[in-house]
């Protein structure tokens, strides 16, 4: 078995046999003489007729190519009848060269000023001499260079590929792609991104395998054996089965059991909600309506806030978006709201408690919001940041009552609100766990304090112990009044499931995680999470407990999270 | 002869795709157009259709270069490439 490494562009197991791309043109000797029976000029006209030949045919492949591989073969084409590459090669067609040496040289004074140049533009030589090699087959009459032709599959070797090359890349025939040279800006690595194809650029020693060499390849780790066995094979149908899972999330949140566990996202502006509708988001668990107001001197405008909420609703269709009101203070100011001289602000004037000292802005939010929704069709929630108190929580559910919204809420950070959820839930109508502040007062660790870091863990079990008390408030309190998390602990797909032992009914999350949180939902059901809960809920420390959990998932690391 | 001085815009340079629209539009004009970084002599200006020799320029966002053209229509063939480059072909 042998062995190589290169840098990996694009994850992926494959084993499969090599080809190597044919050998470059032949080099025109130095020095080679323009036959005796035609003129410099004749010679030069023949060159321009090549090179119009060429850039023809690069347009036709880039008429039919991907639009990545459209891009860089059209900048190809103009390559083949530029001015300072014919120039270049007409100055020695007149001194005697012959035409294919003449492009020749010039193509590589080009290529050399290129690499030069270094950076994109080095990467760009490799064009150059692409366009250079066709001219000469089109002079010479050969079949220009290009991908080996094959009825199987196969994993391709070469030294670098230029667009050319990448962009007639057949998918269903080439199952991978090795390069001995370039770098992660290659065409080759840009392409092979940009078609999801397995890669690895820049392993030397791959000339040396003969063509038919059955290979395994590791383009997360980027490396290459050759003889792959039976661990080889084990790990290319792991890879198989986690990419399957991994990519896709349905739509559809739901435990081994069929318990329905619904997978929202967090969102912060329309466009990022078009996104997490796409990747499949059943609902807006989270949205930060911060974005609306960050970096402005003054309040927006009801008009323009209801414009910007009603994106966000529109992406959702009929589903739910719960909206958080500004959550203004500690690590986001804002100058009109928010008060910069505190000595404490994570323990200031923030979130729903700016309306106290600005009384007036939250007001015209709530009313930008009951008309974005009365213009949509978004089932459309909304819950007040950094409430402590059941009175908080009362003002603010008669708030939105004034304005026409009819499902208010409360999140649920302050260790205060979560001791008393039960009273605070008398008042309004959900509760939604914000696990970063939570873990934050929980602990007394300020959240941006790297050597703090270990007790900012939302595996701390005293915070754990806050989540299983907030739930149990619902419970208490009798009207099934759904307790959700929007934080970064419902994105760990162990401690999602922790999450959903303790009685949380909804996980909100960014959309990129949804599919990993969902496949691992997937294989518990709702009585064994439960019992999960139990375990990390009796841990000694953070890092216990998700030992402890992970064990018990052994699907975790059958899917490599 | 006609002079235009223009900054680049683009936010990737002269490279790449705002090199090859540019170096399109100054192929199809009827006259020759040259481009220099600003200060360089007239001399060593460079065929604006050249995409290889726009791309050995490396013009950076915020460059300013010199484009010359002489002959009719030279005045608004120089304005239309200037309006190229003071937009920024990445966003388009």
């Amino acid at each position: 078995m042998q062995h190589f490494s290169g840098v990996g562009v694009m994850p992926g197991r494959v084993i499969g046999t090599i080809r190597h791309m044919p050998p470059a043109l032949s080099e025109p000797p130095a020095g080679e003489k323009l036959d005796a029976a035609v003129t410099a000029e004749q010679a030069i006209a023949g060159l321009k007729e090549a090179a119009a030949s060429v850039q023809a045919d690069l347009r036709t492949r880039a008429a039919t190519a991907s639009p990545e591989a459209k891009a860089v073969l059209e900048a190809t084409a103009q390559m083949a009848t530029d001015s300072m590459l014919l120039k270049g090669a007409n100055k020695l067609i007149n001194t005697g060269l012959s035409a294919e040496r003449g492009i020749w040289e010039s193509g590589e004074t080009v290529a050399q000023m290129l690499i030069t140049l270094g950076g994109y533009m080095a990467e760009r030589a490799t064009d150059v001499l692409d366009v250079r090699a066709r001219i000469v087959a089109a002079l010479r009459g050969v079949p220009a260079p290009g991908i080996p032709d094959s009825t199987d599959p196969f994993i391709l070797v070469a030294e670098d590929l230029a667009p050319a090359d990448t962009a007639t890349l057949d998918p269903a025939k080439v199952i991978a792609l090795l390069t001995t040279g370039g770098g992660p800006q290659s065409h080759t690595a840009i392409i092979a991104r940009a078609m999801g194809l397995t890669a690895i650029v820049a392993a030397k020693g791959l000339e040396a395998l003969e063509s038919g060499t059955e290979i395994f390849v590791d383009g997360a780790a980027g490396t290459i054996s050759t003889s792959p066995g039976d661990t080889e094979r084990t790990a290319v149908d792991a890879w198989l089965k986690n990419a399957a899972l991994l990519s896709v999330f349905d739509g559809n949140g739901v435990m081994a059991d069929g318990h329905q566990v619904p997978l929202l996202a967090n969102v912060g502006g329309g466009k990022d909600a078009v996104k997490a509708a796409a990747a499949g988001a059943q609902g807006v668990g989270l949205l930060r309506t911060e974005f609306c107001f960050l970096g402005r001197d003054t309040e927006p405008s009801i008009e323009e806030q209801v414009a910007q909420y009603k994106a966000v609703f529109d992406a959702f269709g009929s589903k739910k978006v719960v909206v958080r009101t500004l959550d203004a203070g500690a690590d986001k100011p804002l100058p009109f709201l928010t008060d910069a001289s505190e000595p404490n602000p994570a323990l200031g004037v923030r979130g729903y408690r700016t309306d106290t000292t600005s009384p007036g802005v939250l007001a015209r939010q709530l009313s930008a919001i009951a008309t974005a929704s009365a213009g949509s069709e978004a089932e459309v929630w909304v819950m007040a940041p950094m409430i402590s108190t059941p009175s908080e929580a009362a003002d603010f559910a008669a708030m939105c009552a004034d304005a026409g919204l009819a499902t208010p809420g409360v999140m649920v950070e302050v260790p205060s609100a979560a001791l008393s959820s039960e009273a605070i839930l008398g008042q309004v109508s959900f509760a939604s766990l914000g696990t970063n502040d939570l873990t934050q007062y929980t602990m007394a660790a300020d959240r941006q304090l790297g050597p703090l870091a270990a007790l900012n863990n939302p595996w701390q079990p005293a915070v754990l112990r806050l989540i299983e008390l907030t739930v149990a408030g619902s419970r208490a309190e009798g009207n099934h009044k759904p307790v959700g998390v929007c934080g970064e602990a419902a994105a760990d797909p162990a401690l999602a499931v922790v999450l959903v032992g303790l009685g949380v009914s909804t996980l909100s999350m960014s959309a990129r995680s949804l599919a990993s949180v969902a496949a691992v939902l997937k294989t518990v059901t709702l009585e064994r999470a439960g019992e999960l809960a139990q375990l990390a809920l009796a841990a000694p420390s953070a890092e216990a407990a998700r030992t402890a959990v992970r064990e018990a998932l052994p699907a975790l690391a059958e899917l490599g999270l | 002869m006609s002079e235009r001085l223009a900054t680049i815009a683009s936010a990737s340079g002269l490279h790449a795709r705002p090199a090859a629209l540019f170096a399109e539009a100054a192929g199809a004009l009827d006259i020759e157009v040259t481009i220099a970084p600003k200060g360089a002599p007239e001399d060593d200006a460079l065929d604006a259709s050249s995409i290889l020799s726009l791309m050995t320029l490396g013009a950076a966002k915020g460059d300013e270069v010199v484009l010359r053209a002489s002959g009719d229509g030279a005045e608004a063939a120089l304005d239309s490439l200037v309006a190229l480059l003071e937009t920024d072909l990445d966003a388009v």
